[in-house]
């Protein structure tokens, strides 16, 4: 598979601060795979997230998509529409009253045909599960389904990479499902690399890889069932593990040898009946 | 209690007066506009009004909705009439009491005519969606690219605070009860008391949408917005034979109107 993101010695720090915000960041990230980001406040994930598509630029290091280097003013505009971008609040990045209008933003920007934006309109929205609301108010709509919108504003720019800003942070937990879900789905379906910024776990565990950052640095990457399986390495940057791997590892401290990656419950259960029948 | 603005509120339906485009409807309110300047007396008052029915009819707005967006005017519409009854000279209603028939009769038309001034354009606001609106506002302007007017830039701003009204709204509800739950009190003392009790509400709504503002710039630019050059649109604006129509009806409103001046009527 080829690399669509890449960053090398990436290090960011911004205007009237002391210390980087990033401090030596190596990743690449294969096309169409989906990549969950993790950390907590602070850690540098979200000036991570924002260096993918040139909202910021490295301080020292570079980044490169698809090739392109993101310090390079004339290629700004394919790569941002190599790389979407969806935020945290939906309300702030929907730019117009009708939900079909705000998804034909991006392609109306890039100067794409009527007639096409029209059919990329509909069928991001279907791909999004929102078509049959087309015609609403977005301001009218629960935060899980604006967050659709938002993604298929994203879908309409026909990126190669979606990159997720903590974009469950505002959201009930049936929203969080809804805008995880949807993004699987159009990395399984539609091979559309997705990176997820996020600090809940339950949401890294659809992932092919899992980055852990802490203070500006990357701490851990592998894959999820791997990562959460080092509990001490989690447990002392502050981060849960989730609750199946937990009651694992509980058991393992009181004597037991329990491999620690069973991520849902059916894993977990079959693990513990395997080790009381043997 | 802010929920009750209307003002710029677009009622979606499917009338004539729903699908003319939007440039039609601008024009019309032009022309609506200098036509209720050219009346002078009642007939002339009374052909306007009739034309307001007539509008209102046809876009299937309410009198009832209209009324309650003309409802924050009252006061300027009281004031206005008041002045005109007391201060125009002529002969007095009641001996040694300054009321006028002349100012009683300035007094209705000025109240007429700022009534159906607002009626008019809210019609258009009540009927045309605000991006429906920026939309021909932009086209209509077009011409004036040539003197380096921004047009594009205004009509994308207009964009953005009709987008934005409702959510603002939602927000200065949500920081007025949490300031009332905080022991805030907006409803007694006097004028001035209120108003600086206001005071703890616009300073976090402002912080916030100063806020939303910079993270909206940041997502637009995300979806490669880079201003008005080689900008295409979705929903293109053509004209229909309703629209031709409509111009013709509105031209004829204002000669209609230039001729009942002519004659003082």
């Amino acid at each position: 598979m080829s690399v669509i993101i890449q960053t090398e010695n990436l290090h960011h720090r911004y205007p009237d601060e002391e210390e980087d915000s990033l401090k030596g960041v190596d990743l690449s990230i294969e096309k169409g795979s989906f990549v969950a980001i993790l950390g907590h406040n602070g850690s540098g994930k979200s000036t991570l997230a924002k260096h993918f598509n040139g909202i910021l630029t490295p301080t020292e290091g570079k980044v490169w998509i698809n090739g392109m280097d993101t310090s390079d003013d004339e290629k700004l505009l394919a790569i941002r529409q190599t790389v979407g971008m969806v935020f945290q609040n939906p309300d702030n990045q929907i730019v117009a009253n009708v939900v079909e209008d705000d998804v034909a933003f991006a392609p109306e920007n890039l100067g794409v045909p009527s007639e096409e934006i029209r059919q990329r309109v509909d069928s991001a929205l279907k791909q999004v599960g929102m078509y049959e609301y087309r015609m609403h108010a977005p301001h009218l709509l629960s935060g899980g389904q604006k967050q659709r919108v938002a993604i298929a504003g994203v879908i309409a720019m026909e990126p190669e990479v979606i990159v997720l800003d903590e974009p469950t942070a505002m959201l009930d937990p049936k929203g969080r499902r809804e805008v995880v879900s949807t993004v699987s789905r159009l990395c399984r379906e539609k091979g559309i690399t997705v990176v997820l910024i996020t600090h809940h776990m339950n949401e890294c565990v659809d992932a092919d890889r899992l980055v852990v950052m802490s203070g500006g640095r990357i701490i851990a990457d592998d894959t999820p069932a791997k990562v959460f399986s080092q509990v001490s390495l989690m447990e002392s940057e502050g981060l849960t593990v989730p609750a199946t791997t937990q009651v694992l590892n509980t058991l393992n401290q009181q004597g037991y040898d329990f491999p620690l990656e069973a991520l849902t419950v059916e894993q977990c259960a079959a693990a513990i009946a395997a080790n009381l029948n043997a | 209690m802010l929920r009750d603005i209307t003002l710029g509120q677009y009622f979606p339906g499917d009338t004539v007066a729903h699908r003319l485009d939007p440039r039609t409807k601008l024009a019309l309110v032009v022309l609506y506009i200098v036509g209720l300047f050219m009346a002078k007396n009642w007939i002339s008052y009374g052909l306007v009004f009739l034309v307001t029915i007539a509008c209102m009819a046809v876009s299937h707005i309410k009198p009832k909705t209209l009324m309650k967006g003309l409802k924050p005017l009252i006061i300027i519409i009281v004031l206005t009439a008041v002045l005109n009854l007391f201060y125009t000279p002529g002969t007095q209603i009641i001996e040694g009491v300054p009321m006028t028939w002349e100012g009683l009769k300035k007094a209705f038309l000025l109240v007429m005519r700022i009534l159906m001034l607002i009626s008019g354009t809210f019609l258009l606001t009540y009927t045309t969606s605000p991006i429906a609106l920026t939309d021909g506002l932009e086209k209509a302007m077009n011409p004036l690219k040539k003197l380096r007017f921004p047009v594009h830039e205004m009509s994308m701003m207009m964009s953005m605070a009709l987008r934005f009204i409702p959510t603002l709204t939602e927000e200065t509800d949500k920081i007025m009860s949490a300031q009332k739950a905080r022991g805030a009190d907006f409803e007694t003392g006097n004028l001035l008391q209120r108003a600086k009790a206001l005071i703890p509400i616009l300073v976090p709504l402002f912080v916030s949408a100063f806020r939303r503002a910079d993270e909206l710039a940041i997502a637009m630019e995300s979806r490669c917005y880079h201003g008005g050059e080689g900008r295409t649109r979705m929903k293109q604006l053509k004209y229909a034979a309703r629209d031709a129509v409509a111009y013709l009806l509105g031209i004829l409103f204002v000669a209609a109107m230039v001729v009942l001046r002519h004659y003082g009527l």
